[in-house]
């Protein structure tokens, strides 16, 4: 009988050892395909009692901060609703729907355990509060940004606007406004509201940039040694691109004129020749060097922003697919020489055009823009310092101080007059790129203005007003630029 | 050292671990220590002291691991109903705790020579069997998914199986005795030796009533809990491990025809295959529970997540609206090691292990054939228990709703099992009684 006493046990012994077995496979080995399982809620309920850090304004104005919804769980408030809702965002755990820094720096705000301290995160009990993240977003620019788009909107017919104001030497963004815009605290809604747009025009826009684009193209001619300001082109009116007549605006000609009274000007028949001259190798360098054809290295979700450059829509060049094809400079069916003038299928976002006139204002160094100036814990220290990331030198400091001189020029007595501001020096480029559509018999235009200012270059502009009737950039962009860096300038650094 | 103050010693982790465990439930609600949870220790560990006593004058040579085994458990059990319920059930849960000792004390008495209880075997059987259809019994039946496994008498419930569990073995532990010399001859056919019917019919019997009732009440766990203490005593009793086969073979025909004509079991075995099946997940009593079962368990990883820390409701519900229905009960396993994680539930598993490694060794120590096979059989249906409601949890086998011994919230539960205790601890004092000893 003893013997089958211990076979028993020896059973008995087998079956716990299976039962252990399969802990572990659901413990350990299988824990990760567990806790992806699409029927697993395990981790959003988590989240929802977690006190998600505030976003805070470089003022130290709450952007975004949890409020208690009961049964433990939080919910965000955004005070500043569609102010900041295309930088903030929002983010609903529970419906894995998210947007802006909300989404980017999720894993902060809810502090998510990483490495060894998931696996002793396990002793520290007690309510869970995530870290604070601190931007760089300006309050008040940013309302004089959405005061001035929205009068734009209003008083002139622009459907839409952004404005983009980013610091040169570290690439903090400032402001960073697009219309139209949706409130966060209520993102479903708006859906069913009319003039309510949820993606951010500043960064998602695939908008002609028109004349301000000649900065890189300027860029490129001097920065590859084969140009100075003051090398000389023929300015006359029209010429032929691509088999195709070019004019000047108004069909003016200029006779022989320096590069620089080209850029002041902003004429059309000396830029498109010189682009073809440049070719589109060193173009597409260049274009690469300010960040075209990447998704901008900011801290916002990639999903929520787009590449600039070249881009085909369906049926241009064998495109057969519904989505724009980015393609590069270098391909055969693009127009370089219209694109030179930012024209033809060259597509940006106003985030870049800032990007290329920070990179200027910062002598020729173009610094990663970001969001984010730190993020603080609970116990106020700094557990990420975001300290300025170069991204390129695109041209050499020379190249970027005879840019700024030539921009100079364009605001004391070219296209960008409008923008003049007594004591700031203001630098610009001003872009009136043509939509091709017209309405009431009148051109739709983007109008552009990308400006800093030379006196004191801490911050540089882009804004971007879309579909205004005649809408020259000088008349409509420039101004609320100047406002801009204006307001930005008084405070203090 | 002394067998009773090995014991006695033995109660320390007990005590500490209901103390640290109430501790950690305290500082997860309130955040802070509250003396509450060192009184609650305190009291454990006097009712535990009281016991020993008790043991210590009454069977001076019992095995002095099995009552600590259980004192570490019943803690363990109480203080995780405390974390999963609160106070109120925990409360109950500790009332049921000294029932359980009252009852203990009761049959340790009463059957101080335990092999009185032969002479009541077939009261003993067929009160079990009673004990097993009243769920079923009109007025007082209350069926859970479908199985008949409590009955309601006013506010008490009660799992009458829990006691048929443990008469049910006293009576096989006796009937075998009697007839295993039996059992084990017989003539040859075709080379199998067949035991003669006389002594087969009444397992027969056993065996084709069980089966009905498990029809009628649609208890896969039950069924499969006695139908392993039958095999093991069997084994034991007989030395014939065809009987065992014969056994399995019996039991796999009666649960297939059960899994493929009544739609209740077969709804467990296609929710124990496929617990991610989008349609069985949402069917009402569907695979839910053992799917958040397992996600709970895939939380806790390696450590767990801490005590107190797993999510047992969605958060802003009802605070009973929880996440894996039956928590502290039939789910109990997985909010263990979703908090302790695999050493946690490894550690629980080896403290049953060695529960009925002590009962094994009570069997093997006792000196006359009964007193074997009810050691034997109490130390298997116990394995047996164990592993029907973890293995259900963890998907080694289809879930059926038993609970887990001592740790399980479920007054019947623990008073049944106190029982069992009582028993073992009585063949093992009788067993290492000295006087016997050569």
């Amino acid at each position: 009988m003893n013997r089958s006493i211990i076979r028993l046990f020896g059973v008995v012994i087998l079956l716990f050892t299976v039962l252990i077995v399969w802990t572990s496979r659901w413990t350990v080995f299988d824990a990760t395909a567990l806790q992806n399982n699409s029927l697993n809620r395990l981790q959003f309920f988590a989240t929802e009692k977690i006190k998600r850090g505030r976003i805070l304004a470089d003022n130290g104005a709450v952007l975004a901060e949890s409020v208690r919804a009961g049964g433990g769980t939080w919910t965000r408030r955004y005070p500043y609703g569609s102010l900041f809702a295309q930088a903030v965002g929002y983010d609903v755990l529970s419906q894995h729907q998210h947007a802006g820094l909300e989404w980017s720096r999720e894993s902060q705000l809810l502090n998510k355990p990483t490495g060894l301290t998931s696996v002793f995160g396990s002793f520290n009990g007690g309510p869970k509060v995530g870290d604070e993240v601190h931007t760089t977003l300006d309050p008040k620019a940013q309302r004089l940004a959405r005061q001035l788009v929205q009068h734009a909107m209003s008083a002139y017919g622009a459907t839409s606007g952004a404005v983009v104001a980013i610091v040169p030497q570290t690439g903090a963004v400032k402001v960073m406004y697009a219309s139209p815009t949706y409130n966060d605290n209520d993102p479903s809604a708006c859906a069913k509201t009319p003039g309510c747009s949820e993606s951010n025009y500043a960064a998602t826009a695939e908008l002609p940039p028109g004349s301000t684009f000649k900065l890189v193209t300027t860029t490129a001619a001097l920065d590859s040694g084969r140009y100075t300001p003051n090398s000389i082109f023929n300015g006359n009116s029209p010429v032929t691109i691509s088999g195709h007549s070019l004019e000047n605006d108004s069909n003016y000609s200029y006779g022989q004129v320096t590069l620089t009274k080209a850029l002041t000007d902003s004429i059309n028949t000396v830029y498109a020749p010189l682009g073809v001259k440049l070719g589109s190798s060193l173009m597409q360098a260049y274009m690469q060097r300010f960040g075209f054809y990447s998704i901008p290295p900011l801290d916002y979700p990639a999903d929520e922003m787009v590449a600039s450059g070249e881009r085909f829509y369906k049926g241009f060049c064998g495109n057969r697919s519904n989505t724009p094809k980015l393609v590069p400079v270098t391909n055969s069916c693009v127009d370089l020489g219209r694109t030179a003038i930012g024209q033809a299928n060259l597509t940006v976002t106003p985030l870049q055009m800032a990007m290329v006139v920070s990179a200027i204002a910062n002598d020729g160094k173009l610094m990663e823009p970001r969001l984010t100036s730190k993020v603080v814990n609970t116990d106020g220290q700094i557990v990420d310092s975001v300290s300025p990331q170069e991204y390129d030198q695109v041209m050499k400091p020379k190249i970027a101080a005879e840019l700024q001189q030539m921009m100079r020029d364009v605001v004391e007595e070219g296209t960008g007059t409008a923008a003049n501001l007594n004591g700031l020096n203001i630098g610009g480029k001003t872009g009136t790129a043509s939509t091709g559509a017209y309405k009431n018999g009148q051109e739709l235009d983007d109008a552009w203005f990308v400006g800093f200012p030379e006196a004191n270059p801490r911050i540089a502009v882009a804004v971007e007003l879309t579909n205004i009737p005649n809408g020259f950039g000088g008349t409509y962009a420039a101004p609320i630029a100047a406002q801009v860096i204006k307001t930005l300038l008084a405070e203090k650094p | 050292m002394r067998a009773r103050n090995r014991e006695l010693f033995g109660l320390i982790p007990a005590s500490l671990l209901i103390s640290a465990g109430f501790a950690a439930v305290f500082i997860q609600r309130s955040n802070q220590l509250s003396t509450v949870s060192l009184v609650y220790g305190a009291l454990f560990l006097g009712m535990c002291v009281v016991a020993h006593i008790f043991i210590r004058v009454t069977l001076p040579h019992a095995d002095p691991y099995i009552f600590p085994l259980v004192a570490v458990l019943a803690c363990f059990g109480i203080v995780m109903v405390y974390r999963i319920y609160g106070a109120t059930f925990a409360r109950q849960q500790a009332q049921w705790f000294v029932l359980g000792l009252a009852l203990f004390v009761a049959t340790v008495i009463v059957f101080r020579d335990y092999r009185k209880l032969e002479n009541y075997r077939y009261l003993i059987v067929i009160g079990s069997l009673l004990l097993l259809i009243l769920p079923r019994v009109p007025g007082i039946e209350d069926p859970t998914n479908g199985a008949y496994l409590e009955i309601h008498l006013g506010s008490l419930t009660f799992q009458p199986t829990e006691f048929g569990k443990v008469g049910l073995v006293v009576f096989l532990a006796s009937y075998l005795r009697d007839h295993r010399q039996a059992l084990a001859s017989g003539r040859k056919i075709l080379g199998y030796r067949v035991p003669p019917f006389k002594h087969l019919g009444p397992l027969l019997l056993l065996w084709g009533i069980a089966m009905l009732i498990l029809i009628f009440l649609h208890d896969v766990g039950s069924s499969l809990m006695f139908y392993g203490g039958l095999l093991a005593i069997l084994y034991v009793a007989t030395d014939r491990i065809s009987f065992v086969l014969v056994g399995v073979v019996a039991f796999a025909a009666g649960a297939w025809y059960l899994a493929t004509h009544i739609p209740h079991i077969d709804a467990r075995v296609q929710d124990w295959l496929h617990p991610f099946n989008y349609k069985l997940y949402n069917a009402p009593g569907g695979s839910f529970q053992l799917a958040n079962g397992q996600f709970a368990m895939a939380a806790g990883g390696l450590f767990g997540q801490g005590f107190g820390q797993a999510m047992l409701t969605v958060p802003g519900t009802h605070p009973t609206a929880y996440l894996i229905p039956a928590p502290g009960t039939d789910m109990i396993y997985t909010v263990i090691t979703d908090e302790l994680g695999l050493f946690g539930g490894a550690a629980l598993l080896i403290t049953y292990l060695i529960l009925c490694a002590r009962g094994f060794k009570a069997a093997i120590l006792a000196r006359d054939s009964f007193s074997k096979l009810l050691a034997t059989g109490l130390s298997s249906i116990l394995a047996i228990q164990v592993f029907v409601i973890v293995g259900g949890v963890t998907r080694v086998i289809p879930l059926t709703g038993v609970t887990l011994p001592f740790v399980s919230y479920g007054g019947s539960s623990i008073l049944a099992n106190f029982v069992l205790v009582a028993l073992l601890l009585l063949v093992s004092d009788r067993a290492r009684r000295p006087e016997y000893a050569r």
